[in-house]
């Protein structure tokens, strides 16, 4: 026994025993693994997808794998919100016990944030931000790799917990003393802590990664005040990822301290103090937000230009209004807790501090209006979603501001007006924004267009759904419901509201399978769709200067810059820009490491989970010595001569 | 077909908004329909803050239709592709929302301290004092000044300003009791205040806010406002219950699920304080509670 428990620490086979539910899911997992694996090998594509994919330290390849695990794990969020609802609007015990429902809007935040809405930013960052900045690749390729192998180990290990042992049942920021071993003794909160901080390291190096990108890479005549905004907002948010994440990576590290080595930063005992890791996931957790919102705004700025046919209005505006969000964001976290019992003074000035972020977003609004006023407006898919946006982010905004003012706050705190509103914004801001994103430039990146039809209907779908989702439960808030019941009682006359919201999520999962009919006809139909130009919505920035797909090394020669709109003004005055001489291109090798680095810190992972240290020693000490094995290697790049550039270059155009 | 399709939609939206004005007439929206001091004060300033914002929201939702329906592709409209700029409106928009965030802002200042949930509220009743202490997975109301204690169920008199002081023997969770007023969380080793005041007579629902583990769900109890003669007597008949004193506490404090109501005599008079200093680190220093 002794034996067992060393070579396996607490991992027993009782971890795989589960009930019907979660049976189901695994089995679905392993069987959709099962055709995957079965697919590559009848179609022989394992030598493909390793060369081309795995192997890939090219942006826009990583760019695309990340969407991939996004939308993955998106299906699986939206399955979590649809048991929740389900479980809400039937209001019987019989469905899911009250900790498996927990563990399953822990499961649901958690994914959606970290796994669905950072993965759609990194994929869309990683396609657009160097072609925009006329680059050919980023700062730091290999760190680039590592980083999105990290963001896949952590989903990894979050998948992981439905098939071996359980969750976290503490919701999505698991505070303790709830999440301490005291409470919650089990693997769950493990689970989460390793998921979150293998997937957070990554988000820190990309943070770094693409800040230095910026900074040090733009095309000749770029200056910061000729940046497409998409730029500049990616800007903010990585300076936003630098100063928050390595927030996050203490507080999980003492809270694991806690959990591991019987330490008491946050337990209540001891001089432990659970209120300071509150406090210092939300100094990480309202900057996230911002994270996640401020790329999405910076896709509508383009959508909005591209398809008014015009120039953005208020550019200055639009640059002053995302540093003061981005500046403003670490200064408001106290209001995610207003009721704890700070003091007015204390709650007042996190309390108008936050009011005044609606300041500088009520103005970008203000100037996308602008954008389209005098404008040619094309409604193409993309800029539905920007329409959709605006009335769902300002209604977002305003219960936002309600909630600032803290005396209102304590009537809806933790209540389902609390949940409603955070949807609206991210659900209606995030979400919408990356899908308008993902319509926008799919072309580019796979070289014909999404059917416009079918995303049409997507759209619609999700734009009502959403708000017969949620507009519910903004009520249901008022009416005394707080969130995380996995039952109330029947004589409160809440169930009807819950099943409108259920009728809601069913009409958004209608939406999602319009995305997926989109993407199936749209593959189907590519020949009918191809984007013979490179350019095809009359584009103003630089990404569309170039064939569709790109060519691996983006520019053959590096553009020079102008102009804000630098493509609009390249094909307003083409004899400015006269044909340039092809030179050599140096880029970097294709290397399995970061595969192998990310599957080490995947297994130290989950060994730490189990408590098998000799797994988690070897592992973590293994991918130690791959990354100085890296370090030494002076041969990373190669390089093209200009000969075969010029050759390149005329099958394309040819 | 074009007709139909538009007249479909406005008569759904019709039907919908019907349904919701039906619904919204047979069910009660506690927080909208306050009986205490705090809470209708609270609600006012809800009301006013929404009303203060919609001063922005109407003229985008207005811009936008406007702007779309003006400015689409096929309509013979005016084009200035090179526009994109203009000081005069690029002031009025950051002036607006400004003086509005301004205001609001003084508003905040105020109502934050004068509807701080520490203050005691000024009334002609003398107040009394109810502490509270959360638990695996139930709420225990103690009355020091009654001598008795309530599990899921606290009874107080109208118009009398009551001090709830709030901690936990738990993990965090949070007291509400919607139609009286604010939410205050319920921390171990710590104690806050909630003052709220009942205006009138009648049976509020009271709920557990944050999650606090499997239980929590059925973590709820009924707040109960009473005349001053009826709640006297309600104490004088908890007298015979069992008696609570800090061994009965520590068999009640274990973890149970949707605990029904229960009466004790309160045997221990700093109860309430022992469970507080439980989680201090060191005894006797900071636990003048």
């Amino acid at each position: 026994m002794n034996l067992f428990a060393n070579i396996f620490g607490r991992l027993t086979p009782e971890a795989f025993q589960h009930d019907m539910v979660v049976m189901g899911g695994v089995i679905g997992m392993t069987v959709s693994g099962i055709v995957i694996i079965g697919l590559l090998t009848y179609f022989k594509r394992w030598k493909w997808l390793y060369r081309e994919w795995l192997t890939s330290v090219d942006p826009k390849k990583i760019g695309v794998m990340y969407i991939v695990v996004a939308l993955v794990m998106l299906l699986r969020g939206l399955s979590d919100a649809a048991m929740m609802r389900a479980q809400q609007a039937l209001n019987t015990h019989g469905f899911l016990n009250s900790d498996h429902f927990q563990q399953i809007f822990s499961a649901h935040g958690t994914i959606m944030i970290f796994f669905v809405a950072m993965g759609l930013m990194f994929g869309l960052i990683n396609l657009i931000v160097p072609l925009q900045i006329g680059a050919r690749d980023v700062a730091f390729p290999f760190m680039n790799a590592t980083s999105f192998w990290l963001f896949a180990a952590g989903a990894m290990l979050i998948n992981t917990s439905l098939a071996i042992g359980e969750f976290s049942a503490a919701g999505w920021l698991a505070y303790p003393p709830l999440s301490e071993l005291s409470f919650s003794p089990g693997v769950g909160i493990d689970y989460w802590i390793w998921g979150l901080q293998i997937a957070g390291i990554g988000s820190l190096l990309s943070g770094i990664n693409f800040t230095t990108t910026i900074l040090k890479m733009r095309a000749a005549g770029m200056t910061l005040m000729k940046m497409p905004l998409f730029v500049w907002s990616v800007l903010n948010s990585m300076i936003l990822v630098i100063f928050a994440f390595p927030i996050l990576t203490a507080t999980l590290g003492m809270l694991s301290l806690d959990r591991l080595l019987g330490m008491h930063f946050f337990t209540s005992e001891m001089g432990g103090n659970p209120m300071m890791y509150v406090n210092l996931i939300w100094a990480w957790g309202h900057p996230e937000v911002y994270i996640l919102i401020l790329p999405a705004f910076g896709v509508f700025s383009e959508v909005v230009a591209t398809f008014s046919r015009k120039r953005l209005f208020g550019y200055t505006s639009m640059v002053v209004a995302l540093a003061a969000i981005t500046f403003l964001s670490f200064t408001v976290w106290l209001h995610h807790f207003f009721t704890m019992g700070a003091g007015a003074n204390v709650n007042a000035f996190f309390g108008v501090m936050t009011m005044i972020i609606a300041v500088p977003t009520g103005v970008k609004i203000f100037n996308w209006l602008a954008t389209m006023y005098r404008g040619r407006i094309v409604l193409a898919t993309p800029m539905l979603w920007f329409l959709g946006f605006i009335v769902t982010f300002t209604i977002g905004g305003v219960a936002g501001v309600l909630m600032a003012v803290p005396a209102i706050d304590f009537q809806v705190h933790n209540s389902l007006f609390l949940v409603a509103h955070f949807h609206t914004m991210i659900v209606g801001g995030v979400v919408f924004g990356y899908f308008a994103g993902l319509n926008y430039w799919f072309p580019k990146i796979f070289g014909f267009k999404l059917n416009e039809r079918l995303g049409r209907y997507a759209f619609w779908c999700w734009f009502v759904g959403f708000l017969l989702a949620f507009v519910p439960l903004y009520i249901l808030g008022l009416m005394g419901a707080t969130r995380r019941l996995d039952h109330y009682d029947p004589s409160l006359g809440w169930q009807g509201l819950f099943i409108v919201a259920a009728v809601g999520i069913a009409v958004i999962l209608a939406g999602v399978g319009f995305q997926i009919l989109q993407l199936f006809f749209s593959v189907k139909d590519r020949k009918k769709n191809l984007d013979a130009t490179g350019d095809p919505w009359n584009g103003r920035t630089l990404e569309w200067a170039v064939s569709s797909p790109p060519p691996f090394y983006n520019f053959a020669s590096l553009p020079e810059v102008r102009d804000r709109d630098a493509f609009w003004d390249m094909k307003k005055h083409k004899k400015d820009f006269p044909d340039v001489k092809y030179e050599s291109i140096r880029l970097p090798k294709n290397t399995p490491l970061p595969l192998i680095i990310a599957s080490l810190v995947f297994a130290v992972g989950f060994a730490i989970v189990w408590y098998i240290w000799w797994l988690a020693i070897i592992a973590g000490l293994s991918a130690l010595i791959c990354l100085i094995y890296r370090l030494n290697n002076d041969e990373t790049e190669y390089s093209i001569p200009a000969a075969k550039i010029a050759k390149l270059e005329q099958e394309h155009t040819a | 077909m074009k007709k139909y399709k538009l007249l479909l939609i406005i008569l759904l939206i019709a039907t919908v908004l019907t349904l919701a004005v039906i619904y919204l007439k047979n069910h009660e929206v506690a927080v909208l329909a306050p009986k205490g001091h705090i809470a209708a004060r609270e609600k006012s300033l809800l009301i006013f803050a929404s009303l203060l914002s919609l001063i922005v929201v109407i003229p985008v939702f207005v811009m936008t239709f406007l702007i779309v329906y003006k400015y689409r592709d096929h309509k013979k409209a005016k084009y200035s592709p090179e526009l994109d700029n203009n000081r005069l409106v690029e002031t009025i928009w950051w002036g607006v929302p400004i003086i509005l965030i301004t205001i609001l802002s003084v508003v905040t200042w105020r109502s934050s301290h004068e509807l701080d949930p520490f203050r005691p509220i000024q009334a002609q009743t003398k107040p009394m004092t109810i502490q509270v202490v959360a638990l695996d997975w139930k709420w225990l109301f103690i009355y020091p000044e009654q001598k008795i204690a309530t599990v899921n169920y606290v009874q107080f008199p109208e118009d009398t300003p009551i001090d709830f002081e709030i901690t936990a023997d738990a993990p965090m969770n949070s007291f509400w009791i919607p139609q009286l007023g604010g939410q205050m969380y319920a921390m171990s080793g710590m104690s806050t205040h909630l003052n709220l005041m009942a205006d009138e007579t009648g049976e509020y629902r009271g709920s557990s806010a944050n999650i606090s583990g499997k239980g929590f769900a059925g973590m709820n109890f009924m707040a109960k406002s009473t005349s001053e003669a009826e709640f006297n007597k309600w104490i004088k008949s908890a007298d015979k219950s069992p008696s609570l004193n800090m061994d009965s506490y520590d068999a009640l404090a274990k973890p149970s699920e949707n605990n029904p109501v229960a009466y004790y005599r309160l045997a221990q008079n700093d109860l309430y304080n022992q469970v507080v200093a439980k989680y201090m680190p060191y005894h006797g220093h900071g636990a003048e509670e």
